[in-house]
């Protein structure tokens, strides 16, 4: 590639169930204005921007970034849209980063909302197709199958999505952005109410208004902040929705997306030359079922790091830091958010939640029926 | 900067409806097409990139489903924007700078036959105040087609000259949807839709789909005896709000023209997405496009407009122009929103 990017500029909105008090295009400045601050910027700084959004129906409005254009001071420059489901806010940071590495701009400023206040996203993500079976079921009912095979195939055991729960709220309580704060116990959240077996209510994502922005900058202008987070890997892959072959509990996609990154960032043991991991995790199982996926485990053992608490902060492998999708869920923006908060880490700005001496990690989203991956390696090292 | 280029280009025939076919059955015959051409297979393929809208489906992540038109296994490079294919195809090109692969497959689909297209694009109005308006696509073109005539700058005649060339360079475009001679003074005689809009100066809505194959560098040359290549390529945006516009110019297309690198040598022709009569005249001011520039070759959107492929089949259109020796140095064009809001504009050449 023909330049170095690094993250320099890093914001978020406290995260809420319902940000009454903002507009949309209030909510994506609120970040914006967070992250250029942070990187001793204004809006003039600003070379290009690429934007991220899950579906449209959200909110409403028909490719908004046509109309957040001007909260976004974008007149006179290039506005990019990204959409790529689940995925999207990773592979918008991706594409803002390719702008980068391409040689094509120097400063990019990135972001990614949802404002899930504005509609149900439960019910919109459930259309009636023509010819196919209406689902009617969220993605919860979609994903709850492939958790059950995961713990057959694994024999895990059956606690273990209780426990992710628990370590995530944990996590959370240490994030001021999170939009849940609960200090729950195990028995607590194993006596929640059982949604789609095995999923419980306390083990489910929350629906959450919010939005995360990343100035990204070439080597020439890395220099304006003392600790840039550089990008050492990238990668999106994607596979089809119905074809025979797909192992849709271990996919062939997100193996090939992690294989992308590391070969990139020069990693050949993920465990030992990662420091830590924001990992898109909406359902709690999907946390050992990704670190198996990720090569963070072998296959059939990820289940036993979690019961083994190494995916705490303090533990062997730290996993959701800021307390990751369970905690704070603006769909479109999750995917940034897990690419951001692995940021912070190597930069040493993620407060109480801070992996001491964190210098490589990996942020990750997945979407679609576990089909579209995004990933990026940053590191505190050129 | 590495050398990208275009090295082919396949659509299907834009029409009013293309019934019974999903998004898998639009998409798969023309990347297919696209890569034969050029005797390539998926597996050839370093990036995959597509544009669409889940409003003409009616219906969250359509796009989804229009993997399933491709041989994405094992699991392929791959990324959707939510605008025109032609902005795809830049994201493709941006994806080829990194170096590491050398081609990209970018295609994009657009059944508009599936809802009220004008009605539909009301959704890109700002929610709070505007939406409620019903200011539908027709009708916010003709508050800017009166601002051209109220200026000075054109006049209805205008507009029906430039709707009559369009109609008749399509003739010999197998894929045009509306194509014919038709008479200027009988178009001055059709009512208004939308003072000062007549049907004729209105785009067809259209169901298409197109798909385009780029190389970089030797790959290129390898592949095709003269590739089309993208000589610079650059894309900017205007506030949204209709009333801080000037909408009788075009400063973001001026702007991307000349950091394309249109500069003070012309092209022979320019392949502009003016889905309305009186735009075409407006982006020719912008980009200064003199009476020696072929406008719209194959008719433009005013012959075959399908929602978030037109502005594909524009840089297709001009790609082909130059993969047959016909042409030397194009320009292709892409606008996205309201009365231009955002336009995309590409330089190509022939080696």
């Amino acid at each position: 590639m023909a330049e170095q990017c690094a993250v320099i500029g890093i914001g978020q909105t406290k995260h809420r169930e319902s940000r009454r008090d903002l507009s949309i295009p209030g909510l994506v400045r609120d970040a914006a204005i967070r992250a250029l601050q942070d990187a001793a910027m204004t809006w003039k700084d600003i070379d290009s921007i690429v934007i991220g959004t899950a579906p449209d129906m959200f909110e409403g409005v028909m490719m908004p970034e046509l109309w957040l254009s001007d909260a976004l001071g974008a007149a006179g420059k290039p506005i990019f849209r990204v959409h790529t489901a689940g995925s999207v806010g990773g592979s918008t940071a991706v594409v803002a980063a390719h702008l980068i590495q391409g040689g094509v701009h120097e400063k990019v400023l990135t972001l990614a909302f949802e404002k899930q206040s504005e509609a149900n996203a439960m019910w919109a993500l459930s259309p009636a197709i023509p010819f196919q079976p209406q689902l009617v079921a969220g993605a919860g009912g979609y994903f709850a199958p492939l958790i059950r095979s995961y713990i057959r195939r694994a024999d895990a055991h059956p606690d273990t999505g209780c426990m992710v729960a628990v370590k995530d709220r944990q996590h959370g309580l240490l994030n001021p952005n999170a939009h849940l704060h609960l200090d729950q116990t195990f028995e607590q959240v194993k006596g929640s109410p059982m949604l789609w077996d095995p999923i419980r209510y306390s083990e489910t994502c929350p629906s959450s208004d919010g939005a995360v922005a990343m100035v990204l900058a070439s080597e020439k202008h890395a220099g304006r902040v003392k600790n840039p987070a550089w990008v050492k890997g990238t990668s999106v892959r994607t596979e089809r929705t119905f074809f025979a072959g797909r192992d849709q509990v271990n996919p062939a996609a997100g193996k090939l997306c992690a294989k992308d990154v590391y070969d990139e960032a020069g990693i050949r043991n993920p465990l030992k030359e990662i420091d830590c991991a924001e990992v898109y995790v909406p359902f709690s199982w999907f946390e050992p079922m990704w670190l198996e996926n990720l090569g963070f485990a072998e296959q059939g053992e990820g289940w036993k790091m979690t019961m083994e608490g190494k995916t705490k902060i303090g533990g062997e492998m730290p996993w959701n830091m800021s307390g990751g999708v369970m905690c704070t869920n603006p769909i479109g923006a999750s995917g940034m958010l897990r690419f951001a908060e692995a940021a912070r880490q190597v930069r040493g700005t993620a407060q109480q939640h801070q992996v001491d001496g964190a210098k490589v990690a990996l942020g990750h989203a997945y979407g679609g029926g576990s089909q579209f991956f995004a990933m990026w390696i940053v590191s505190s090292e050129r | 900067m590495r050398d990208v280029a275009i090295v082919s280009f396949s659509q299907l025939p834009s029409v009013k409806v293309i019934d019974a076919t999903d998004e898998a059955e639009l998409v798969q015959p023309v990347t297919s097409d696209a890569m034969e051409q050029v005797d390539l297979t998926q597996d050839d393929i370093g990036f995959t990139c597509s544009g669409s809208t889940d409003y003409l489906p009616g219906r969250p992540f359509s796009f989804v489903a229009a993997v399933d038109g491709l041989k994405a296994w094992p699991p392929i490079r791959e990324s959707h924007v939510e605008m025109d294919g032609a902005f795809a195809l830049y994201e493709a090109w941006v994806r080829l700078m990194h170096g590491d692969i050398d081609t990209a497959l970018v295609f994009s689909f657009g059944k508009s036959s599936l809802g009220p297209v004008p009605d539909i694009l009301n959704l890109q109005n700002d929610p709070y105040y505007v939406q409620p308006l019903g200011l539908d696509s027709i009708s916010a073109a003709a508050l800017q087609a009166q601002a051209m005539i109220d200026a000075g700058k054109a006049s209805e005649r205008d507009f029906a000259e430039v709707a009559a060339r369009s109609r008749k360079n399509a003739i010999g475009n197998p894929n045009a949807h509306i194509k014919g001679e038709f008479s200027v003074d009988e178009m001055l005689e059709e009512p208004y839709i939308s003072s000062p809009l007549r049907k004729s100066f209105c785009p067809p809505v259209s169901d298409s789909a197109a798909a385009i194959v780029l190389a970089v560098g030797d790959r290129a040359r390898k592949l095709v005896k003269r590739p089309a290549w993208i000589r610079g390529i650059d894309h900017r945006t205007e506030a949204h709000a209709l009333g801080q516009r000037d909408l009788t110019t075009s400063p973001s297309s001026t702007l991307a023209a000349e950091r394309a690198g249109l500069g003070q040598r012309s092209v022979d022709l320019a392949e502009l997405h003016a889905p309305f009569a009186h735009q075409e005249i407006i982006l020719r001011e912008a980009m200064g496009l003199g009476d020696d520039v072929n406008i719209n070759p194959s008719g433009g959107a005013l012959a075959a407009n399908s929602l978030m492929t037109a502005g594909l089949i524009r840089f297709g259109e001009a790609a082909s122009r130059i993969l047959s020796g016909d042409a030397g140095r194009a320009l292709a064009h892409t606008s996205n929103g309201v009365c231009l809001q955002h336009n995309l504009v590409a330089i190509l050449e022939g080696e």
